[in-house]
């Protein structure tokens, strides 16, 4: 009844053209902007951010990274958590190098640096496809991995090998370090899933976008009517290394605080991220959402329960946790094989008919 | 339906912090994952020894204990959501058992007053407690460790360690990287050759360095390993043939789990300790009578008297002994986490008090203070025999080089605190 197009005219191809056409849709976003940028901040606490909000924000990051590449190109690969890592050591040697420089100007060339790399591991993917690519990738993957822990000068020599954040303020808020408020490590993080959310929508369904889709779905048609394979590949390898770069830098810097590569940027990281854009839905950026939310807070949300709830010990909590969560994920994919996304799809096109379907 | 889902996620989200108790003390435990035969017995001689409190003197002080357990299966991500769902119910120390996740910890618990108990692991530097005013590793830690275990090669060899081999199978981690600074410069100061073998997380797979040391065969092999990497790497020593007696473990690679599966040819192997072995001690009557028999032993309560169990007990102990001397320098029975880390600066462990407990004899003396958060570096050397099935010491304590780890200490604390911005001092 309250969602549905009838009566919202469009008059012009910008209005039409926009990213959420229907005017329930649009207010809806406008009004989760206003209540995750204005109403949130206010109320989270220590627990909140750390346990929920940041990892969801920046595996979110990641999703859409990775879904750019698997999801609208077409190119599998498992190396999310080795690029996650250029990421989180580029911006601790940058932070570490130019203690001046803003963190912001850092986590983007982080990005950038992740995007140069990302395209250096992308070049197998012009003669590879397929699975054969996702093994390419699995190099890059642990070849990064080694890289980080063998090379001392990208951990500063430090005798442990792990990294650590310095404190960095923007506007003079502490955003890495220990002194952190929650609530602006959430701006903080919630500013660039913002900004990556936007961009990657738009660089979707714009010409790059399109031409991302035309080799994911038949490379040698794409060719044919004149895409590019090099360019497009490779720019989607760039633009997906460039938010998994920001996601690793983030995911360090603010989140974590401290980490060392091979426990948290492993081959598992890859798996989760991939995880997350399947069972999300590839091809969509509401679906990396949806997956990043499903994965980060399900364990949590089962943790308590079962554990502060209910009282069980914890070992069998852990254990049931995987049994449940893996449950779920089976039976999510049964019913619906293209994710939570296109689960949403139809019930969006339900609730246009409700209450009167045909 | 939707509302009502959301509603029920957000209730169970927020069900996280328990009730205010008297005394809370926290376990980040693993009892899951590549790490959890290890986690277990420490979990439970941690919960056992706080139970058997409760039970027999009604607490410490009078007040109760309340431990509450968060399961992280030695994840740093895990392991911060357990720290943060868990810091808001007043806990007084953190013991993460990880050194990854007390590296995560460190800024952490300091920005938010809640002191840190690395016994034996974490970041060794912690021991100067002028820079490190939270965290705390007595009674000795990880370059204690590798200088004990360098000074126990002397004992054998008489000496001299002169061009003789070494090699050090490592956690390839924070955790196995820690001893090396202090290798080195042993091997400086000894003359022998240091060779450094890898291995990358979760440790299934050793075949490659193993094959290394069958190639360049040092004269010894100390190991830096944890869970399944130790077991692993004992039952790749026995393939090669590699003699026991030359292989030394930390103390985190010679609990029985890591020796059992390599059966009769892990006969002779060594590992490190810092508290005794066995279960030949007053205090384990009174935990069979208070805990276990009363069905209230933590676990599948089949680990009591095993090397990692003792760990954990010895780690509650002194966790106990902090807080009691925060009550007594108070006055007052209820503690906060700043009263804790008082009493923590200020514990003293005699072998009187120690005798008190029921443990007489079960560690070494040692005294701790503002400047020296790590104690005074005593360990000993305890030996596997296979067919009785028990470790047993077979060095008396022996204390750390402190000439050569005194700067090293000193260096590394020094370059945090100027990375951090802290100005040492006591609190």
């Amino acid at each position: 009844m309250i969602y549905r197009e009838a009566g919202d005219f469009k008059t012009s191809y910008v209005d039409d053209n926009q990213t959420f056409p229907i005017r329930f849709d649009r207010y809806g976003y406008y009004v989760a902007l206003l209540i995750a940028f204005v109403v949130v901040p206010f109320v989270v606490n220590d627990y909140w951010v750390n346990a929920i909000f940041l990892p969801f924000l920046i595996y979110a990051i990641a999703a859409i990274g990775l879904n750019i590449l698997v999801g609208y190109c077409g190119q599998v690969s498992l190396g999310t958590g080795g690029f996650m890592a250029v990421g989180a050591y580029s911006v601790y040697k940058l932070m570490t190098a130019f203690p001046e420089v803003s963190i912001i100007i850092h986590v983007l060339l982080a990005g950038g640096i992740t995007a140069g790399v990302g395209v250096l591991f992308g070049l197998p993917s012009l003669r590879i496809k397929g699975f054969y690519l996702a093994v390419a990738t699995l190099a890059a993957q642990f070849f990064l991995v080694w890289l980080f822990n063998r090379v001392p000068w990208f951990y500063n020599y430090s005798a442990s090998g792990q990294i650590s954040a310095p404190e960095r303020e923007v506007f003079g808020v502490a955003v890495t370090g220990a002194n952190t408020a929650p609530w602006a490590v959430y701006l903080f993080s919630l500013l660039f899933l913002v900004l990556c959310a936007m961009l990657a929508r738009n660089l979707t369904r714009g010409s790059m976008g399109r031409r991302w889709m035309a080799i994911r779905d038949m490379d040698i048609a794409a060719e044919i009517i004149g895409v590019n394979p090099l360019t497009a590949k490779l720019s989607a390898f760039a633009v997906s290394s460039f938010f998994v770069g920001i996601a690793g830098a983030l995911f360090f810097a603010v989140y974590l605080g401290a980490v060392e590569v091979g426990e948290a940027f492993g081959i598992q990281k890859s798996f989760l991220v991939l995880f997350m854009i399947i069972i999300g839905g590839l091809g969509s950026i509401f679906g990396s959402f949806a997956g990043a939310a499903f994965l980060v807070l399900l364990p949590v949300l089962l943790k308590n329960v079962l554990v502060g709830g209910l009282g069980w010990p914890t070992d069998l909590a852990a254990h049931l946790e995987f049994m449940i969560v893996g449950g779920l994920i089976i039976t999510f994919l049964v019913l619906e094989p293209h994710g939570l996304a296109q689960l949403w799809r139809v019930t969006k096109e339900k609730l246009r008919l409700w209450p009167f379907p045909h | 339906m939707k509302k009502t889902l959301i509603t029920a996620a957000v209730a169970g989200i927020m069900a996280a912090a328990p009730a205010m108790a008297d005394l809370t003390f926290t376990s980040l435990s693993y009892r899951t994952g590549p790490y959890a035969a290890n986690g277990i017995p420490f979990a439970d001689g941690y919960a056992d020894y706080f139970t058997l409190l409760n039970e027999r003197d009604g607490g410490i002080g009078g007040e109760k204990v309340n431990l509450v357990e968060c399961e992280t299966g030695y994840n740093t991500e895990k392991g911060v959501e357990c720290y943060e769902s868990t810091k808001g119910s007043g806990a007084l120390v953190y013991q993460p058992l990880s050194t990854g996740i007390t590296y995560q910890l460190i800024p952490k618990a300091t920005a938010d007053g809640i002191p840190v108990h690395s016994m034996g692991y974490g970041r060794t530097s912690a021991k100067n407690g002028e820079v490190f005013n939270w965290i705390f590793n007595y009674p000795a830690n990880y370059w204690d460790g590798a200088s004990v275990a360098i000074k126990h090669l002397l004992d054998i060899n008489g000496g001299d360690l002169s061009g003789k081999k070494v090699a050090l199978v490592y956690h390839n981690s924070a955790y196995g990287k820690e001893p090396i600074r202090t290798l080195e410069v042993l091997a400086e100061k000894h003359g022998y050759e240091l060779t450094l073998l890898a291995v990358d997380h979760p440790g299934q797979e050793q075949k490659s360095q193993w094959l290394q040391i069958r190639r360049e065969r040092p004269d010894y092999v100390i190991m830096w390993g944890w869970g399944v990497m130790n077991q692993v790497a004992i039952q790749e020593a026995v393939n090669i043939r590699f003699p026991m007696e030359n292989f030394i473990g930390i103390w985190w690679s010679g609990s029985e789990n890591d020796v059992l599966p390599a059966g009769d040819g892990a006969n002779g192997y060594k590992a490190l300790t810092f508290h005794n072995v066995g279960s030949d001690y007053p205090v384990f009557d009174d935990i069979q009578q208070y805990v276990v028999d009363t069905g209230k032993a933590a676990g599948a309560g089949d680990q009591i008297g095993t090397a990692l169990y003792n760990r954990g007990l010895y780690a509650a102990m002194l966790a106990a002994e902090a807080a009691k001397t925060a009550q007594e320098m108070t006055g007052s029975s209820t503690i906060d986490a700043a009263q804790m880390r008082m009493g923590m600066e200020n514990l003293e462990i005699t072998e009187a008090k120690m005798a008190d407990l029921g443990l007489p004899n079960f560690g070494p003396e040692f005294k701790v203070s503002c400047e020296n958060h790590g104690g005074n570096g005593f360990a000993a050397v305890a030996q596997w025999d296979a067919a009785s099935g028990e470790w047993s010491l077979i060095t008396d304590y022996m204390q750390s080089d402190q000439e050569v780890l005194a700067p090293l200490v000193e260096e590394d604390s020094t370059a945090f605190a100027n990375e951090a911005g802290i100005e040492p001092g006591c609190m």
